[in-house]
């Protein structure tokens, strides 16, 4: 199974805009993104130089406490929010010379999937016209798979595509979303805070489906999150911010049992019962 | 798991979706007058049980059946020419109810359009949307409508540019405001990040999430159209014979006031049943669209 | 005449008043935010006024000849021709706005087509009686709405609730003129307790303010209650009760006092849209006020009175505006 998947994944490849093979997936250099306060003018640096890159097929995370700049780095690195200033390079194309349509066609490489399930499915379309317009948007893209397979791989009954978003639970409408994401065949997933808007009891399922479709698919992963718990069992490396900045990257073995930064170091102690559910 | 922001712990879905059913409930029941009303207003007409409509003169200034010196033939009374009151409410009410319609429709359409626009696309758009309706609100309506019927006269065309003009600023600016939020919500990103167009994204998905709000302050609007035409019709600036509604109706009881009283009252009653039917439902309805009233 | 707005129908949204909760986070550039914020609301309340004179203007003059109107379609052309020179319709269009504009930055605001006086001295003789519908009205609207948003605020879900809450949904559906009339019926011709209209002594106040009062009553008896609620609602009000504060303490110093803004700015609103419910109340009871005046002006198609009245409505209607915004400023700590 996980061979005809990979098969098919890397048809895909030829597709969409030409990519200059073995290029890093994402090359973030430099990146400054800066908020601005309409009414006051105050200006509130958000990301404040960060560089980080993830390699194809790689699993990276981001990790940091609320405010700390992770969400506006995967915004910008996707090319979804403020672009700020450095330079983005998703594929090999720098963000910041692609023109609207090019800008588009490139998007679809990357799919995000985000903290809050429900907020990320519009709640008029159920789960079958949902998959539909993504369909029509990118029909040879789409046409690997149909509705009832594509949702038999995130785990869901076929019996879910005539629901609405708000007659799914939480870890349900995440695995459609995951669905979605899955059905573009993207080159990199980008999962915005993926389990922290679930139950403790479906965080798990959610988390290993992403890792499994991760290997099945050969999408690289970039995960935000502050939960150093669910990086560590998903992750090959992290990177720590702070106020912006990025205070340690490494490996997640290296950075979780020997830290280098003393952020870092308070981060782990504040989460007791980060080892161990890690170990298990 | 361990967490370093505390998130909010899923609340049980229950009650909501128990208020949900009761404010759906209370839709429905509030809609039946109404289309009991506008059945009543188009369907007695035809049937032929109304009594005469025509000049009476021998039966001038009847009072209500109920009144001393009232008949059942007449059951509400007879005007200053023998003219059947009832009969009047019914006819007049035809031409109430469609300019109440197609009044909030006139004033909805262009509002909703241009809230959304201010209120998806943002930028300049946004900012030049914005004055214009600050601008709009900050004119008394009365004196649009003045200076529109003082140099064009009166007719329907203008009563409708009228309530056009005065009404989109205000579901301009609820559109607007809606808009933004639904704007801000993920499943935007995610459309985006799928490579949908923003027309796609804005007629697709904005819209459809807007229908809900839409549909009620078209309902509210009504109110406001149907008020704003009695009013003017009152002063002589709406609707005008011979054509006649409600608010017209209430003109010509004006100067019988002290010997008729009832030529005037029941227009006025029946205006004030209607827009109070239509405010409640209009209520009714944004509780159930507005989540954030739903709360509550 | 009534105009429910659809604020109206959302109570808990503050209208035109200034985006309050986006105060200044930070200390330092607070005071800097401020200047900013004012100068921004300065300048949106006078493209604000720019574009409503530019609309009175355009209405007046872009939509057809006024000649036509005032003469009727048989007029013979120089006739036309000549009331034209009159009234400066000749000259080029630029010229016509320039003087306007011109004009009403000087206070002149022309001259009456029917009066032949100045529509300035006309408005200004008719204020006062406006006036004192509005002032009487309001203060009525004061007195009985605040006390029944406050009792249904307090007694939230109860009968008292329900009742105070249809009342107030009662006094935004009923065309406020037909209830004069029918005041009038009852009182006047009925009871004969009152005089039906005129102006002059006290008693013929009673009844023309007692009509006008009732739609701003509503809507400040709604948002009252919304605002109270809301403010009920908040954790300071269970820590006060928790220091062991009187309840009637509670509610009156503590909640009361917060909601007492969106109040405040909807009284000073809503006094702009009384202006527009005059009309049609000044015209039932024949009360000599701005309403009659702009009535006898759409008449006689007198339109640069029509214009004048206006243009006076909408210089108002800015400058209460801004009193929202100077109140705001000074009551509320976090503007400041």
């Amino acid at each position: 199974m996980a061979e005809m998947l990979e098969k098919e994944a890397s048809a895909g490849d030829g597709r969409g805009l030409p990519t200059p093979d073995n290029a890093p997936v994402l090359v973030v250099d430099g990146l400054v993104v800066e908020h601005r306060n309409r009414t006051t003018g105050e200006v509130f640096r958000a990301v404040d130089g960060v560089s980080l890159r993830i390699a194809a097929g790689e699993s990276a995370a981001v990790v940091g406490e609320s405010g700390s700049g992770k969400t506006t780095l995967a915004m910008a690195a996707t090319g979804l929010g403020p672009r700020g200033e450095g330079d983005v390079r998703l594929l090999g194309h720098s963000l910041a010379t692609l023109g609207r349509r090019r800008l588009r066609a490139l998007r679809r490489e990357v799919q995000i999937v985000f903290q809050d399930p429900h907020g990320s499915l519009d709640s008029r379309q159920s789960v079958r016209s949902g998959l539909k317009e993504l369909r029509g948007l990118q029909r040879e893209r789409t046409s690997w798979i149909d509705d009832a397979g594509l949702l038999e791989r995130v785990r869901l009954s076929p019996d879910l595509l005539d629901r609405y978003p708000h007659q799914l639970s939480g870890g349900q409408a995440q695995r459609v979303c995951i669905a979605r994401a899955l059905l573009m065949r993207p080159r990199l997933i980008v999962a915005d805070e993926p389990t922290s808007g679930l139950d403790v009891s479906v965080q798990a399922d959610v988390l290993e489906l992403l890792r499994e479709v991760r290997e099945t698919t050969g999408a690289a992963l970039l995960m935000i999150s502050h939960d150093l718990a669910v990086v560590r069992s998903v992750c090959d490396s992290v990177h720590v911010m702070q106020r912006g900045r990025v205070v340690e990257s490494g490996p997640c073995e290296t950075v979780f049992t020997d830290p280098a930064d003393g952020y870092t170091r308070e981060l782990l102690a504040a989460m007791p019962g980060a080892r161990w559910r890690a170990r298990r | 798991m361990s967490q370093i922001e505390l998130e909010p712990l899923t609340q049980g879905d229950a009650p909501e979706a128990r208020k949900g059913r009761r404010s759906r409930t209370s839709v429905f029941w509030l809609s039946v007058p109404l289309v009991v009303i506008a059945a009543l207003v188009f369907i007695l007409p035809i049937t032929g049980l109304l009594p005469e409509g025509g000049q009476d003169l021998s039966n001038t200034r009847l009072p209500p059946a109920f009144l001393d010196g009232g008949t059942w033939a007449h059951p509400l009374g007879t005007d200053k020419r023998g003219q059947d009151i009832l009969t009047q409410l019914v006819t007049s009410g035809r031409l109430t109810i469609m300019i109440g319609l197609v009044g909030a429709l006139v004033a909805i359409g262009p509002g909703v359009l241009i809230g959304l626009v201010a209120g998806y696309f943002r930028g300049w758009a946004d900012k030049v949307i914005s004055i214009l309706i600050d601008a709009q609100l900050a004119l008394p309506f009365i004196l649009i409508a003045l200076a529109i019927i003082s140099n064009r006269g009166s007719s329907l065309p203008i009563l409708f540019l009228v309530l056009a003009l005065t009404g989109w600023a205000a579901c301009a600016r609820v559109t607007r405001s809606t808009t933004m939020a639904i704007r801000e919500r993920q499943f935007v990103l995610g459309l985006r990040a799928v490579g949908a167009s923003e027309a796609r994204i804005v007629f697709r998905h904005v819209l459809p999430n807007l229908a809900g709000t839409i549909v009620a302050l078209g309902t509210l609007q009504v109110g406001t159209a149907i008020l704003v035409e009695s009013a003017l019709s009152f002063l002589g600036l709406g609707v005008v014979p011979p054509k006649s509604s409600w608010g017209s109706m209430l003109a010509s009881g004006q100067d019988e006031l002290s010997q008729a009283w009832w030529i005037a009252f029941f227009p006025g009653l029946a205006i004030t049943v209607l827009v109070l039917l239509v405010n409640l439902l209009g209520d009714a309805l944004l509780t159930h669209h507005d989540p954030r009233k739903r709360r509550r | 005449m009534n105009a429910p707005s659809l604020n109206a129908a959302l109570p808990d949204e503050p209208p035109d008043g200034p985006p309050k909760a986006q105060a200044a986070k930070k200390p330092p550039s607070m005071a800097a935010g401020r200047v900013r914020r004012v100068a921004a609301r300065l300048g949106t309340l006078f493209a604000s006024l720019f574009i409503a004179l530019t609309m009175a203007f355009a209405l007046g003059r872009l939509s057809g000849d006024p000649t036509a109107n005032i003469l009727g379609p048989t007029a013979p052309p120089d006739q036309r021709e000549a009331l034209r020179q009159q009234l400066g319709l000749d000259r080029p269009l630029l010229t016509q706005y320039f003087d306007y504009i011109k004009g009403v930055f000087t206070g002149d605001l022309g001259e009456s087509l029917q009066f032949y006086q100045s529509n300035t001295t006309m408005i200004f003789d008719r204020v006062p009686y406006t006036l004192q519908l509005v002032a009487g009205g309001m203060a009525v609207a004061i007195l009985i709405g605040v006390p029944l948003g406050v009792l249904a605020a307090t007694r939230e879900g109860t009968w008292w609730d329900r009742a105070a809450s249809t009342v107030a949904l009662l006094g935004q559906s009923v065309p406020v003129f037909w209830l004069g009339m029918m005041f009038v019926v009852l009182f006047a011709v009925k009871l004969g307790w009152l005089p039906a209209g005129q102006s002059g002594t006290p008693k013929h106040l009673i009844l023309p303010a007692l009509t006008m009062s009732l739609y701003p009553m509503a809507h400040i008896a709604r948002l009252t209650r919304a605002s109270m609620s809301e403010a009920l609602g908040e954790p300071f009000i269970d820590s006060a009760r928790a220091r062991g504060i009187s309840r009637a303490r509670v509610v009156w110093r503590h909640a009361f006092k917060n909601a007492l803004m969106p109040v405040l700015t909807i009284v000073v609103l809503q006094t702009g849209i009384l202006l527009s419910g005059a009309v049609a109340i000044e015209y039932v009871y024949s009360w000599p006020g701005l309403g009659q005046l702009a009535l006898q002006a759409v008449q006689f198609r007198d339109f640069p009175l029509v214009q004048a009245i206006v243009v006076f409505g909408a210089v108002v209607f800015v400058c209460l505006n801004l009193i929202v915004d100077v109140i705001h400023s000074v009551v509320d700590p976090r503007v400041r």
